[in-house]
């Protein structure tokens, strides 16, 4: 049901659920929502395309088919598109949602002209991005040729893998499988990867030949106009030179949290994502929020499962149900990152998302509620700070919801 | 009227200007642009490829009162007249300007001794506005500041302001007021003579019977070649940091350092982007192309900041860059005229420049005429109307009837800037069209957020090389609009 006045130059529209972001989490939340009979659900998407990061992502790695053949990134956001759309969400490409017009209700510029959707329930899944060159404040010039791993995608899939739009030989900074991502991206676009810089103390990944500095940092963007080169202090404490004209920073996630802050919701400090109970709830009645924007990038797989999983909490909403004022204050200690969601609560146990600073081999890992252990246990293998890991329902079924703050630490 | 930016320069009669102003930054446009108004033929020539280019582009981007000024000196007077000037152009051309005041924090008790007699100082440059802060009112007007502030001179009329659009303005009025504008264009030698002095370039040869010299850090090597060693200029190269637009809601004025005995200290100002500015440090240099941050500057800025304002350093930083100031080693501009060379140099042109262009450039036409030049009656100037880039005032993304109009100004291509694709169109079309990527920022915002073209720096740039589209976007964007 859309109903329309006009105001102020801006079109005041109503829908049922306003979902922002058409990557994996929104579209599978969108979907869901629609075929569960939510009744007007409508994706907002910036870009001129929906589908999210995977679109660039030209590698198997997104699940399967109904026949089982391993999906590319495209595939799987073409796929995920029309499961939304045969579901009958609407998904509006080139809309952006701006800022806040009052409790749910968001202010959108589009090419047919300035919106407000007002909505019974707005889900929020802006994704997230890789910090530039700026926000790792690395010294030096300011060239062209630094790139992070999402433009240098973009720039393929805009331009076509030819070199005259990235450089003829690239520099690579980060160890971890989106580091990958890039030096292959690079090669098949004919550029020559002359070295990963990574600052773990081994890569976490294999790079096809390419010679990997271990335990180094950039310390100097080199050039005028052009990147000539960077600097690069080494693990034995030297600094060399690098001669390059295209550098690509590649990881160090940060969820585009721009609405969220817009809304003055409370940020997780360790993801910066906005703090959820377990039913992906902010604090703010009606407002929902899911996949990266929780805390930088999870696969693509388990972003759509949080759209898929935040449908309930959705339904109920709509159907009346109260919000949920808080829940129990989760937290991650060193050598942990990260554990989400923030709050635990107000459903039974659910699962736990842990991410650690440095590799961990067969840590152990302890739960504990007031200062009160509650599960203390070892895991089999080795976590490392690239991918997380999930802490199934068993490890806070102990959890007081009435009680104090739990914390999860680990021990080596 | 023309811009250039490369092929040869004009021959014969259409080579000959009666004045040639070297340096399109911020005071080499103000004075094309006053020449503009009389029936000269005037040329502005560059070095880069784009206006604004130099010291111009990385400033701390404030419009100064002079408040600090040394009393007496013309820079005191040239600041003071200019930033009224400016004040009232920037209203008139759709310069954004943010009057926040300032605050200067004292964080000792020798600071705090300090400010009485900064005040008087301020009330010597005919400054009688300023107010003493204690504490409590200091911690109320800016509740986020560090532990220990312990009070605060105030300058009403410290204002900050965007000096790319201050430069652009400035060429684009003068282009179209008639002036030529050849980038990409240094001038390689210069042979003095009568009536015609020859710019020798790669370009080819202009002539003109006036020379102005506005080649800010540059301005010593251009007088030498006239023959002149009246100063060296060394950079002083100032480091800034700039943090995301979250950070703007932590500070309400611009907080200006106490002058002390352990240096000049940072300040941290809004910017009418809608960020926060940290910095600049001063450090005396050699090389007057290094324009690089260090790991050591910004270290250092960042623990400078941490104490004035905590919270910042909690937010993203979005851009890190280090400008160049022309230092002379004379705490004052160093313009003056030559009448046997019918030939100015506006040297020394300190932090204080862009709040003076506009004195400055009414200045250099007193000076041209005592070399000579008569520039006969005045006439008004074509007009001029800015893109507006300010967070303070509407902009494209948010105004319905211009994307009633053109719906290219309800698509936005850089989200974080949020710059719509029909500005982007308009800039590539306007009467300084960008040189570069770089260029384009300046002009639009674009690529100059929080994700620094993460997220559109391919369709920016494929915008960019896709180029002007005729008959699209120009001249919708409003009446005068460059």
């Amino acid at each position: 049901m859309t109903r329309a006045v006009r105001g102020g130059g801006a079109v005041t529209r109503a829908v049922d659920v306003l979902v922002v972001g058409a990557g994996p989490a929104g579209l599978s939340a969108a979907a869901r929502l629609a075929a569960a009979g939510a009744g007007r659900v409508e994706v907002l998407e910036r870009e001129a395309t929906a589908g999210g990061v995977p679109r660039h992502c030209a590698r198997p790695g997104f699940g399967a088919d109904a026949l089982g053949r391993a999906l590319t990134g495209p595939a799987y956001a073409r796929r995920a598109v029309r499961e939304a759309l045969r579901a009958g969400a609407a998904v509006r490409t080139g809309v952006s949602a701006t800022g806040w017009a009052g409790p749910l209700t968001l202010e959108v510029t589009a090419p047919t002209g300035l919106e407000r959707i007002r909505a019974g329930a707005v889900v929020l899944a802006t994704g997230a991005r890789e910090r530039p060159r700026s926000a790792r404040l690395v010294p030096g010039t300011r060239p062209a040729g630094v790139l992070t791993t999402g433009e240098l995608q973009r720039t393929v899939a805009r331009f076509g893998p030819r070199t005259e739009h990235i450089g003829r030989r690239a520099v690579v900074v980060g160890g971890d499988p989106v580091a990958r991502g890039a030096v292959r991206t690079l090669r098949a676009a004919g550029v020559d990867v002359a070295a990963v810089v990574t600052g773990l103390p081994s890569p976490a990944v294999a790079f096809a030949g390419v010679p990997v500095l271990v335990g180094a940092v950039v310390t100097e963007l080199l050039g005028r106009g052009r990147l000539s080169g960077i600097a690069v202090r080494g693990g034995d404490g030297r600094t060399s030179v690098l001669r390059c004209d295209t550098v690509v920073f590649t990881g160090d996630w940060i969820p585009d949290h721009e609405l969220v802050r817009a809304h003055g919701l409370p940020l997780h400090p360790g993801t910066r994502g906005p703090v959820t109970d377990q039913g992906f709830r902010t604090a703010e009645p009606g407002v929902f929020a899911v996949g990266n924007l929780l805390r930088g990038v999870e696969p693509a797989l388990v972003a759509a499962a949080e759209g898929r999983a935040v449908a309930r909490a959705v339904l109920e909403r709509l159907a009346g149900g109260p919000w949920p004022a808080s829940g129990v204050p989760v937290a991650a200690t060193a050598p942990l990152r990260w554990v989400t969601p923030g709050l635990l609560g107000p459903e039974a146990a659910t699962s736990l998302l842990v991410r650690p600073e440095r590799r961990l081999v067969r840590p152990v890992l302890t739960v504990t509620q007031d200062g009160a252990p509650l599960r203390r246990e070892r895991l089999g293998g080795t976590l490392v700070p690239w991918r997380s890991v999930r802490l199934g329902a068993r490890w806070t079924s102990g959890v007081d919801l009435a009680g104090g703050p739990v914390t999860v630490s680990a021990e080596e | 009227m023309s811009v250039t930016r490369t092929g040869p320069l004009p021959t014969g009669e259409a080579s000959e200007y009666d004045v040639v102003v070297v340096g399109a930054g911020v005071v080499g446009s103000a004075i094309a642009r006053a020449l503009a108004r009389y029936p000269l033929r005037i040329a502005l020539m560059e070095a880069a490829n784009d206006v604004g280019d130099g010291t111009s582009k990385a400033n701390t981007a404030i419009l100064h009162t002079g408040f600090d000024a040394a009393p007496g000196t013309l820079e005191a007077r040239l600041v003071r007249e200019g930033h009224r000037l400016l004040g009232a152009y920037a209203r008139e051309a759709g310069i954004p300007v943010e009057p926040l005041g300032a605050l200067l924090v004292a964080w000792d008790e020798e600071q705090r001794a300090t400010l009485p007699r900064l005040a008087e100082k301020a009330e010597r440059n005919g400054h009688r506005t300023t107010r003493l802060l204690g504490a409590t009112e200091l911690a109320a007007r800016e509740p986020h500041l560090g532990p220990g502030a312990l009070g605060a001179l105030e300058v009403p009329g410290e204002s900050v302001i965007c000096p790319w659009t201050t430069t652009l303005a400035y060429a684009t009025q003068a282009v179209r007021s008639g002036v030529d504008l050849h980038l990409n264009c240094r001038v390689e030698k210069v042979r003095p003579g009568d009536p015609y002095h020859r710019l020798v370039t790669r370009r080819g040869v202009l002539r003109t019977r006036l020379l102005v010299n506005a080649c800010g850090l540059h301005a010593d090597a251009f007088d030498a070649l006239v023959g002149r060693e009246d100063f060296t200029v060394t950079p002083r190269r100032g480091q800034l940091l700039v943090f995301d637009k979250f950070a703007r809601d932590l500070v309400r004025h611009i907080l200006l350092p106490v002058p002390g005995a352990l240096g000049k200290g940072v300040l941290i100002s809004p910017t009418v982007y809608g960020n926060v500015m940290l910095g600049p440090t001063a450090e005396d240099l050699d090389d007057k192309t290094a324009t690089g941050t260090t790991a050591e500057g910004l270290a250092g800025l960042r623990e400078q900041g941490g104490r004035i304002l905590p919270a910042l350093l909690d937010e993203e930083v979005t851009a890190v860059y280090a400008g160049l100031r022309a230092a002379t080693g004379q705490e004052d501009y160093r313009i003056a005229a030559h009448p046997a060379l019918r030939y100015v140099t506006v040297g020394g042109i300190r932090s204080t420049g862009l709040t003076a262009s506009l004195a400055i450039a009414e200045h250099v036409l007193g000076l041209l005429a005592d070399c000579g030049l008569d520039p006969g009656p005045a006439r008004p100037l074509a007009p001029v109307r800015m893109p507006n880039l300010g967070e303070a005032f509407p902009r494209p993304y948010r105004d319905a009837e211009l994307i009633a109009r053109d719906p290219e100004f309800g698509t936005i291509v850089c989200h974080c800037e949020r710059v719509t694709r029909g500005e982007i169109r308009a800039a590539l079309v306007s009467t300084i069209p960008p040189g570069g990527l770089d260029g384009l920022r300046r002009r639009t915002r674009a690529r100059g957020g929080r994700c620094q073209g993460h997220h559109c720096g391919a369709e920016v740039r494929a915008l960019f090389e896709e180029g002007p589209r005729e008959g699209r976007s120009a001249g919708r964007y409003g009446k005068g609009a460059p």
